[in-house]
């Protein structure tokens, strides 16, 4: 199978093919995210020294920065499985995006949590309206957004369509959101102190974040793989193959 | 390995509170989504079981 | 013939609209009751109030505009017309642009209008007043616009109304942060050109691809 032709992807593009593949795949990601995560743990509570001004508050950054890009990472993946549906209208494309939107807006709120349990001790407020924890919480706003608006709508295609064009619409605002929230937030000069400034973090620390990135980046295929599994048995049990599967358990 | 002691682990100079309280919330959202997959997964066969049995 | 149809959609939902006064009445209202509770939450002195005004009234007119969102489409979509449009030779984000022209002249100038007068109960400065309504003038359009896209995809969804606003206020963010940020410039001597030059950067996209995407999301609604 040659992966530079169309044909290989077109193949997988379909439910039942992409059911098998996602099935193969998903337990290597979850047993390599567990791997990624532990050794990440180990380094970041283990082996990294305190921070010089931040004690061993800092530590959260191992959870805080991560979940933060992966909020970022799976919106823009959301964003790209959006359009790839609207132009090759297929139908797994929505059932991937409505798949990867309660882990992003998961995450988009773990990064407000953990921000907030960050900001606490370091600048004495649960809150700060700096920019990128502004952005955070129109992000997850956004995230809301999409599942409240595929949640009501019954027919399951029209939901798909209506929101994939909302996520398109939401990811291009982002930057045009983030600008102008950078904007108002210098411009009120509020927190000159910024959650995102931290002092040359030492190799171990970087080590630390990156593989915890990339755990739950691992993590998140895992579950969006698993999931999507079950929208496909759900969307396509009239079909034949998924009668077969039902009888085989049964 | 930099704690003297569990207990030292634990509080985090003092900081003990936020950190856990991160890691706890971040560690308890994963198992929740994850356990919320795999129930709605069991759920869905054993009601496409369901429905196949009715036919037959 | 394209601009014909234009006009004559214009004409025919600013008609239906003024025939039934009493909706775009209520949501401008709104705006003014808006705008009175802050002061009376708040408080009466004038320097706070100076200070919230431009923020307020914003917010204010953000959120009369969402009430009025719904009626975009929703009438239309009722009793049929919004198929015909759809299938009728004439471009359908053509349709769609004349029909925000309408709305926001029937919801969103009004805003325009009454925001100097409100601002005066802010005590803002007569510079500060005439930046409001310059903003508001550039940035009620683009909530027509953009919010179109919301209105489309909401149609005839179980809970609508909410259901649009948490879609559509996100993305009016922008819009929020340089209106008002243009009438603080002004208040605090620093120059205003900036921010309306954004409004109006963020104004010309939003007149060309808002119909667009409206007219596209339309589409998913009436299949």
């Amino acid at each position: 199978m040659n992966m530079f032709r169309a044909s290989f992807w077109l193949h997988y593009a379909g439910p039942q093919a992409f059911y098998g593949l996602a099935g193969r795949v998903w337990p290597w990601c979850a047993a390599l995210a567990a791997v990624l995560g532990v050794w990440g743990l180990w380094l970041g509570f283990m082996v990294a020294p305190a921070d010089a001004q931040q004690g061993e508050g800092y530590r959260i950054i191992f959870v805080h920065v991560p979940a933060s890009w992966m909020s970022m990472v799976i919106y823009m993946a959301m964003a790209f499985w959006s359009v790839l549906g609207l132009t090759f209208n297929t139908r797994l494309s929505g059932m991937m995006t409505r798949a990867l939107a309660p882990t992003g807006a998961m995450f988009a709120f773990l990064s407000l949590w953990t921000g907030a349990l960050w900001g606490k001790p370091m600048w004495g407020t649960w809150w700060v309206w700096d920019a990128r924890l502004t952005s955070e919480l129109i992000l997850f706003f956004l995230y809301l957004g999409y599942i409240a608006l595929t949640s009501a709508i019954d027919d399951q295609r029209r939901g798909d369509r209506a929101g994939a064009l909302i996520a398109i619409v939401g990811a291009i605002n982002v930057p045009i959101i983030y600008f102008s929230v950078k904007w108002w937030n210098t411009l009120h000069q509020g927190a000159s102190v910024s959650l995102t400034k931290s002092p040359t973090m030492a190799q171990v620390m970087l080590w630390g974040m990156l593989l915890m990135a990339m755990c739950f980046w691992l993590y998140t295929i895992a579950l969006v793989l698993y999931r999507v599994r079950t929208t496909i048995l759900q969307r396509e049990s009239h079909t034949a193959w998924v009668q077969a599967i039902v009888q085989e358990i049964a | 390995m930099m704690w003297e002691s569990w207990s030292q682990f634990w509080d985090m100079g003092g900081y003990g509170l936020y950190v856990w309280g991160s890691m706890g919330v971040t560690a308890a959202c994963m198992a929740i989504e994850v356990w919320q997959a795999r129930s709605a997964h069991h759920q869905h066969l054993a009601q496409l079981r369901e429905e196949h049995e009715g036919h037959l | 013939m394209m601009w014909q149809a234009y006009w004559a959609v214009v004409r025919r939902d600013v008609l239906l609209a003024w025939r039934r006064k009493s909706e775009g009445l209520s949501a401008v209202f709104f705006f003014v009751v808006v705008a009175a509770l802050f002061p009376l939450g708040i408080g009466p002195e004038l320097t706070v109030l100076r200070n919230i005004a431009p923020g307020v009234l914003w917010v204010g007119a953000l959120l009369s505009s969402m009430l009025a969102l719904q009626r975009l489409f929703e009438a239309d979509f009722g009793d049929g017309t919004l198929e015909q449009m759809a299938l009728s030779p004439i471009a359908m984000p053509l349709l769609v642009g004349a029909k925000m022209l309408a709305h926001w002249l029937v919801s969103g100038l009004p805003l325009v209008l009454l925001a100097p007068v409100l601002g005066l109960q802010f005590d803002l400065s007569g510079d500060a007043l005439v930046t409001l309504t310059f903003a508001l003038l550039l940035g009620t359009p683009i909530l027509s616009l953009v919010g179109g896209v919301g209105a489309a995809l909401t149609l005839g969804v179980r809970g609508g109304g909410v259901l649009l606003s948490l879609l559509v206020l996100p993305l009016f963010v922008p819009v929020l942060v340089f209106g008002a940020g243009a009438v603080e410039a002004q208040v605090s001597g620093l120059g205003v050109q900036a921010h309306l030059s954004i409004l109006m950067a963020m104004l010309l996209p939003a007149l060309f691809f808002g119909p667009l995407a409206s007219a596209f999301a339309l589409r998913i609604a009436l299949e």
